[in-house]
């Protein structure tokens, strides 16, 4: 979508000036308020809900929120396991995208299709497959239930198809006489690589890196049964919040959401910047 | 796209095998391996695990549920999807730009946060619209509308990521030849711009489906999740895995990971048809 938008704006303008799109006709007024109000009703309206509900109580509401030794830790260990298990999906990610585009193997169409296998399954269901081989009866003898592993392990399964799916389309446009050309003027294959290909590919990899710690922050149902949620040590900030709410104080759930969605918001804006760039450059 | 044998890229032999033995096992230790437990834990007394989560009047009744929320939601979702994309693509109006980043805004919220809002403006006692919907006869919050409300938010950028990059492509000249020759908007819609944007509308409705099947944390903050009344099957997996009848949580999860997994092939098959157009 991001991408879509840049390109909208990119494009030449005899299409902007075309007749038909100049103006909003009757039809297309009525489709816009439609649209809009369904849109308000289920998106703008609950989430403004969340903030008029943290801001309700004023800053104090998110400074005794944030006071609790236990949310202030369930913040920091979403965060932190966010961050690295996006480091190192730019690695694995960028990696697997290649592979898919430029190794040709017996097999690949399959691995294709398991990329997206993350996306689609139900995510306790992510929990409850990843306890069978890393539980307490595991096979290989690695046990990291109710252990902070368990949480990278989860955000990293469910991460997995976001920069793989964002650097794919860009390694497949990627024009390979520029690598011929810096070959056959001595460069070695890492030179070209760190010095023709990553660099095309870095735009894509922060974009896709952005959906994936938005994903990595907003992450419960795989946590739920793996990380045990233990309060300070391995519960994240989804699961605090859900408790908030169970227990029915919604001001605090409404304060811990309105920081996740700051985090959420941050992200979105550096991946339509990073977006923007590339449009621009390209 | 390039032919292995002239690109300096897969790099030498080595690096290549190396490459390859990274990817495969890392996928194989974090995906496939894992996976396969789920299709042996749940076969591993044959057909009878699947059976007897059949026989379970709650599974059967969560299973309809997720079935009748899923569908109900990509319904509603698509029709909003492609007039929402026709409108960002075709239409020049004010906050035109904000509005596609903001359609991308649930990708990035927490299924918990997506029940808190909900909860927050349809819940019948101190939501904001909750009490006068439900003075008119309609419960949101703990009832079917809540749980589509919350599935559609989820899935909503789904079929609009799929459609808007096509009808980019397309451009207008044949919707504007259409209408120059006297079709009015619907039949320009349904006779020129349909078609065109077909595989990218199944494709989003697909994956939507797939989505809205899976969907559990929001649905579970606003659900009842009552098992046999306003339960869904994913909440019902953790209920069981957690009550110590994990046979029936595997049976159950294999159903909608074959579901998903199906949903995935689906799209597989299609996409190569539609690039060699």
């Amino acid at each position: 979508m991001a991408t879509a938008a840049a390109v909208a704006d990119g494009r030449p303008a005899r299409w902007r000036r075309s007749a038909s799109s100049g103006s909003l006709t009757a039809g297309s007024s009525l489709g816009l308020g439609v649209a809009m109000i369904w849109f308000s009703l289920l998106v703008l309206i609950p989430l403004s809900a969340i903030v008029v509900k943290a801001a309700g109580g004023g800053w104090s509401t998110f400074e005794h929120v944030l006071a609790s030794e236990q949310t202030r830790s369930a913040l920091q260990l979403t965060v932190v396991s966010s961050l690295a298990v996006t480091a190192l999906n730019m690695v694995m990610g960028t990696t697997i995208a290649w592979m898919l585009v430029r190794d040709r193997f017996r097999g690949m169409g399959l691995l294709d299709l398991l990329i997206d296998i993350p996306f689609a399954m139900p995510t306790i269901v992510v929990g409850l497959v990843l306890l069978s081989l890393y539980g307490p009866d595991s096979p290989i003898g690695v046990e990291i239930q109710n252990t902070r592993w368990a949480v990278l392990l989860a955000m990293a399964f469910v991460t997995l198809p976001f920069i793989v799916r964002t650097v794919q389309p860009v390694l497949e446009e990627l024009d390979t006489d520029a690598e011929d050309a810096a070959a056959s003027l001595g460069a070695s294959r890492f030179t070209t690589f760190r010095r023709v290909i990553l660099p095309a590919l870095v735009p894509a990899i922060f974009a896709g890196a952005a959906l994936s710690f938005a994903r990595g922050i907003s992450e419960y149902g795989s946590l739920l049964l793996i990380s045990g949620n233990l309060p300070g040590r391995t519960e994240v900030v989804s699961v605090r919040l859900f408790s908030f709410l169970e227990g029915g104080n919604l001001a605090a759930a409404a304060a811990v959401a309105t920081v996740m969605l700051v985090i959420a918001l941050l992200a979105i804006v550096t991946l339509d910047v990073v977006q923007r760039r590339v449009a621009r450059r390209v | 796209m390039s032919s292995p044998s002239t690109t300096v890229g897969t790099g030498s032999p080595v690096v290549k095998w190396v490459l390859r033995l990274v990817v495969v096992a890392y996928l194989f230790l974090l995906l496939v391996w894992p996976t396969w437990f789920l299709v042996k834990n749940t076969f591993a007394n044959g057909m009878t695990g699947i059976q007897e989560a059949l026989a379970d009047p709650d599974v059967v009744h969560a299973l309809q549920l997720t079935a009748q929320i899923a569908v109900a939601s990509v319904v509603i979702n698509t029709v909003f999807g492609v007039g929402i994309s026709l409108l960002l693509v075709r239409q020049r109006f004010i906050g035109r730009r904000a509005l596609s980043v903001l359609i991308d805004l649930p990708l990035s919220v927490s299924p918990v946060v997506v029940g808190l809002a909900l909860v927050l403006v349809y819940n019948g006692q101190f939501g904001w619209f909750g009490p006068w919907l439900e003075a008119h006869g309609l419960q949101v919050v703990f009832a079917m509308p809540g749980m589509i409300l919350a599935t559609c938010f989820v899935i909503l950028p789904l079929v609009v990521r799929e459609v808007v990059p096509v009808l980019e492509e397309l451009g207008e000249d044949q919707e504007q030849a259409a209408r120059s020759l006297g079709a009015n908007a619907w039949q320009t819609f349904w006779r020129i711009t349909l078609p065109g944007i077909r595989w990218a509308v199944v494709y989003g409705v697909v994956l939507s489906l797939a989505r809205a099947l899976g969907e559990f944390g929001a649905v579970k903050v606003v659900a009842g999740n009552v098992g046999g009344e306003t339960q869904v099957a994913t909440v019902l997996v953790q209920q069981k895995y957690q009550g110590f009848e994990q046979d029936t949580a595997y049976s159950v999860s294999f159903m909608l990971v074959l579901a998903a997994v199906l949903c995935l092939v689906v799209v597989a098959l299609l996409r190569p048809k539609e690039g060699k157009k």
